[in-house]
């Protein structure tokens, strides 16, 4: 295969030759193509099948506003599917695949959807597959999901990097064409931190696909030089192949940088992609204008492209469609790519002008007034339909059409924030308008000013502006000579009469589809996208949402301003979910915490379970072991047999201290703490200002200004959060400060009857742990191991005679290892989070299962620990009417009435003999185990009157599950309810 | 979005954690005669204006104080951020 339709000249590399592969062929390319450049140079129009009709479609633009040409590049785990062929660079053993078509591109056995194309007009799924109901899931909807679409998914993880960075600047310049070269040559002249993005690998945008001279010298290389020049200057940071996709508060600019798309594989060390966080004292948007295309019919056929794509293939890329070629326009840009493309030796065969005054031309035929009224050829353009101002049409042969409606400044950025673009009747174009992101301001085409000359000394004049208010002398550069035509033009839109006009051609939108919505009474602008999809694919209609709205104003009889106005939304251009992510995947997704004693229990073979961001051992199993409850069963009755040891440093530590610390400790507990004795432990439940329960925890005062708060693991950081909110904003004279010690301390609980005996062994010998001097509720700073200092706290979790010791973090491990080698005599053991879990359920504390947001401390049975003498926060609302009803939910327990029943979390208490629906509800269960203590399940739970059931025999359900049978409503401390353990 | 933190200078918002309305600052005395409706009106009922607007946000990446942001819900633009500390004490708080 030869590159037959291969130009002279171009930007392109002609000393290296490179391959690629397009479904089964192989191709030849030079460096600098792009997927489409290439295609189009070896004779390739055909490169995808539209969305919804499967129709035959080629590039449309040669840029990333591009509806058609959309193709999955690379295989295996970097497939990516939907890349846009125009931006795509080509590099050798690139292979790139068409998408949505079966078995090949040429035929398409869906194609058959064209053919049947009067059933998926506009709204299509509202209608035509309506009855019968049941069919829409089980049929419908996934013949349409199969048949429409895009690309799909490698689904293998993609073997890349992603990065996010971040970077500050005096000026962010979007678009490195001639406004935003200029204005980065005078804002880099003045002194300012210069950032100059452009999606594209080139400097130069248009001028880099234009013939026109500046000064002396080929835009292009103007373009080079002046690139050059700025790559020099050490205060201007230049960002190509940089897309910047978003406008957000305060000068924040998002951008997604590729860097290593256009190489086969990422380099060593090197992401894919970054996703920059960009922030800019101010920003010039220089993105400069998209043409768009007029509507007429089958104007949907490969080689049908815009003809400023047309003349940037054949002067940039060196590579034509076809050699033949004709342009449809209603501007004198349109007569731009007719005399460009012949004076590169491709044959005019017509420029059908719109316009009856149209410019005469002495090297090609102009049809003044003429509009084109139809195509022919069935995988790519052959010939055209030519209608003359008298009515008079012929046919006219060529293999590609370039079509010019008119040129759109480039707003999208405009719009990320309050801006609305208004309509400037002098260029029949939407300009910036409403309220631009803070900080921007717009200069070139991207405002409307289209000539190059124009784009440089807007270019130039913001960024001395700019300079000048940040305080810098605006240098003057040296601007080249340039062109400077005026917007020559008349307004026309579509050609009248169509029944097959593509308006949107990447969702597949009509002219009619448009006249349709309108019929049905969609009125208004957002009503006509959302009805017909018009613009709503992943191009947001950069080329057609212009002709929408104009033909939508036709048949409403309105001005284009009157309808409406485009707006657009980031990201820019499409963005993988992947640079959104960067490096927090798999076991990166997040920070992973450790215990002080994570190295031990791992060497112990122990199982981890994530907690937050904590990795806790949930339990430690011995060889022989055949279940995890065979393991919990015995870590539990081991614990209440002899003594188990737990991890509890991820426990919340909050460090309280100042001369109002008690007053403080008062507010935030609804119970009271201030008459707590120094020396002593107390629980305490900390409730939301509404009423309900926030967390609970115990709070230790090692002196009259100093207590020591915990918290539970999953609430550290909100009750941090909450307890600085009422010291700084409710009570800023308090003299309390906070600190958070969670990370500090490394703490342990020790449970069971021989706990005493093995912390005899580790507390130094001058601390008198006995029950006499250290009784229950009993806290103190103590040392242990000869020498360092430790707290003690006699608390208990289990429900056994129980301590937490607490050392230094840095010394969490060697106390492990220490109280385990002490504990040997007693068949000390660890325990993990289920042991924990099932001795809290068999003791009846609440835990996170219960404090879920509803619950208040009455459900609690603590209602009478919300002191009614003092303020604090949350008892005042917890006294509200509906928090106090008769029947209020009380915390309770179950037991199955038959032993070998569940008690499952979750399920629904019924009284007997009633129906199972929510009206008769009585309660749920929130925390259930296997107690091995009792040898069967057990679960707690709240219940209305629950304290006053005791005995009931409740149905449990569960419909979803299947669980229905009988529970026996107990008290909720299914051991040791008199405490008697806890005091030993 | 960025905070101009009056300590730390221009921070970006994702460091903060947003809470509410900056009247939460005027909580009710829970012993005073008919504290429950103030409460109720406290906990429940707040204006919500398109416009100015006055906020209480969190520097919980950050040095932890609570700030009152002065921030426009219709524009975005923050006119003032002062330490909630000050503005407590400012408007009538004390211990």
């Amino acid at each position: 295969m030869t590159q037959r339709n291969r130009l002279q000249g171009g930007l392109i590399d002609r000393s290296k030759t490179i391959s690629f592969r397009f479904d089964d062929r192989w191709m030849k390319g030079h460096p600098g193509d792009t997927l489409a450049s290439a295609l189009l140079a070896n004779g390739v129009r055909l490169m995808g099948r539209s969305f919804k009709y499967h129709r035959p479609r080629g590039p449309l633009s040669a840029g990333s506003e591009e509806p058609n040409a959309i193709v999955a590049l690379r295989t295996g785990a970097r497939q990516e599917p939907n890349t846009r062929a125009t931006t795509a660079e080509l590099f050798d053993g690139l292979t790139a695949q068409s998408q949505n078509r079966w078995p090949s591109l040429a035929f398409d056995a869906l194609s058959i959807n064209d053919r049947l194309s009067s059933f998926f007009a506009a709204g299509f799924y509202y209608k035509t597959f309506m009855w019968p109901a049941a069919f829409w899931e089980k049929l419908y909807e996934p013949m349409i999901r199969r048949a429409a679409g895009l690309g799909a998914l490698s689904l293998q993880p993609d073997p890349d990097s992603y990065d996010k960075g971040y970077l500050h600047c005096d000026v962010l310049i979007i678009g490195a064409g001639p406004a935003g070269l200029a204005a980065a040559l005078t804002a880099g002249e003045a002194g300012l931190r210069v950032i100059l993005a452009d999606e594209d690998p080139l400097p130069g945008g248009r001028l880099n696909a234009e013939r026109l001279e500046m000064g002396q010298q080929a835009s292009h290389a103007w373009a080079a030089e002046t690139t050059a020049w700025l790559a020099a200057m050490p205060n201007v940071r230049l960002m190509m192949r940089t897309t910047v996709t978003g406008a957000f508060d305060h000068g924040v600019y998002g951008a997604l940088e590729r860097v290593s798309d256009h190489l086969p594989v990422p380099p060593e060390g090197k992401p894919r992609q970054i996703l920059w966080r960009i922030y800019s004292a101010r920003a010039i948007l220089a993105a400069g204008a998209t043409e768009r295309p007029i509507v007429f019919e089958n104007n949907d056929r490969p080689g049908i492209m815009l003809a400023g794509a047309l003349r940037a293939y054949a002067n940039r890329w060196a590579a034509t469609p076809a050699k033949e070629i004709a342009v449809f326009t209603n501007n004198d840009d349109g007569h731009r790519t007719a005399s460009d493309l012949a004076a590169k030796g491709v044959t005019v065969a017509a420029v059908i002008d719109t316009r009856t005054d149209a410019p005469k031309s002495a090297r090609y035929e102009v049809v003044a007034g003429g509009t084109v009224t139809g195509t022919s050829g069935r995988l790519g353009l052959k010939r055209i339909e030519v209608t003359d101002a008298r009515g008079q049409s012929r046919r006219i042969d060529c293999g590609a059409l370039g079509v010019s409606g008119g040129w759109n400044p480039n707003v999208s950025l405009t719009c990320h924030q309050r801006g609305r673009p208004e309509w400037d009747a002098n260029i029949h174009a939407f300009v910036p308008g409403g309220t631009l992101p803070e900080g921007m301001v717009v200069a070139g085409a991207a405002e409307g000013a289209f000539s190059t000359h124009a784009a440089l000394h807007a270019g130039a004049r913001v960024a001395a502006a700019i300079a000048a208010d940040l305080g810098k002398t605006p240098p003057s550069p040296d601007l080249p000579q340039a062109e400077d035509a005026p917007v020559s033009l008349t307004p026309f839109w579509h050609v009248a009469g169509t029944t097959r006009a593509w308006v949107d051609q990447q969702n597949d939108v009509t002219a009619k589809d448009i006249r349709l919505a309108h019929q049905e009474n969609f009125t208004s602008v957002e009503h006509l996208k959302r009805y017909t999809t018009l613009g709503m694919a992943t191009d947001q209609g950069k080329t057609s949402n212009m002709a929408g709205l104009a033909i939508m104003a036709e048949v409403a009889g309105k001005s284009i301003p009157e309808v409406g106005t485009t707006m657009f939304r980031p990201p820019y251009t499409p963005t993988a979910i992947g640079a959104f992510a960067g490096r927090s995947r798999g076991t990166e997704f997040r920070p992973v915490r450790k215990t002080p004693s994570h190295v031990w229990a791992a060497e112990q073979g122990a199982t981890f379970v994530e907690v937050g961001m904590w990795l806790r051992a949930q339990w430690f199993a011995r060889p022989g072991e055949s279940h995890w409850r065979e393991t919990v069963n015995r870590e539990v009755l081991q614990t209440r047999n002899s003594v188990g040891i737990c991890d509890v440093t991820t426990l919340g530590k909050i460090d309280v201290q100042g001369s109002d610390a008690a007053a403080f400790m008062n507010m935030m507990y609804c119970n009271g703490f201030a008459k707590l004795p120094v020396g002593k432990t107390r629980y305490g439940l900390m409730l939301r200002e509404d009423g309900i329960a926030m967390d609970d925890g115990t709070a230790a005062r090692f002196a009259e200004d100093h207590y020591v708060v915990t918290t539970t693991t999953a609430n550290a950081v909100p009750v941090y959060r909450h307890m600085e909110f009422v010291r700084q904003c409710l009570f800023p004279d308090m003299d309390v400060q906070l600190i958070s010690t969670t990370e500090a301390w490394a703490q342990f609980a020790v449970a069971g009857p021989n706990s005493r005996k093995l912390l005899q062994k580790i507390v130094d010998a001058d601390h008198d742990i006995s029950n006499e001097a250290f009784p229950f509720m009993a806290c103190a700073e103590i040392t242990v191991c000869g020498g360092l200092r430790a707290r003690l706290f006699r608390i208990s979790f289990s429900g056994e005679m129980a301590f937490e010791i607490a050392v230094p973090t840095r010394y969490g491990d060697a106390l492990m290892r220490r109280m385990m080698a002490a504990g040997e005599e007693f068949g000390v053991v660890p325990y993990g989070t289920e042991a924990l879990g099932v001795m809290r359920i068999e003791k009846g504390h609440a835990a996170g299962n219960e404090l879920n947001g509803t619950i208040t401390a009455l459900n609690l049975g603590m209602g009478r620990m919300v002191s009614k003498k003092k303020d604090a926060i949350g008892s005042k609302l917890s006294e509200r009417e509906g928090l106090n009803e008769e029947d209020a939910l009380k915390l309770v327990g179950f037991k199955p009435v038959d032993a070998q029943d569940t008690v499952p979390a979750g399920a629904h208490l019924m009284t007997r003999g009633t129906p199972v629906d929510a009206a008769h509800d009585q309660g749920y269960v929130t925390s259930a185990c296997y107690s091995p203590n009792l040898g069967h399940h057990i679960g707690i739970g709240f219940l209305k009157s629950g304290d006053a059931r005791m005995g009931e025999v409740l149905r449990l359900v569960s419909p979803l599950t299947g669980v229905d049978h009988e529970v026996e409503v107990v008290s909720p401390h299914f051991i040791d309810p008199e405490g008697d353990r806890l005091r030993a | 979005m960025l905070i101009d933190h009056p300590l730390l200078g221009p921070r970006d918002a994702a460091e903060f954690v947003y809470k509410g309305d900056a009247a939460l600052i005027h909580r009710p005395d829970g012993a005073a005669e008919g504290a429950l409706e103030a409460f109720i009106d406290y906990g429940y009922l707040r204006d919500n204006p398109a416009g100015t607007h006055r906020e209480l946000w969190f520097h919980e990446q950050g040095d932890r104080s609570w700030l009152v942001v002065t921030r426009d819900t219709v524009t975005h633009e923050i006119s003032r951020v002062e330490l909630a500390r000050d503005v407590a004490r400012r408007e009538g708080r004390s211990k």
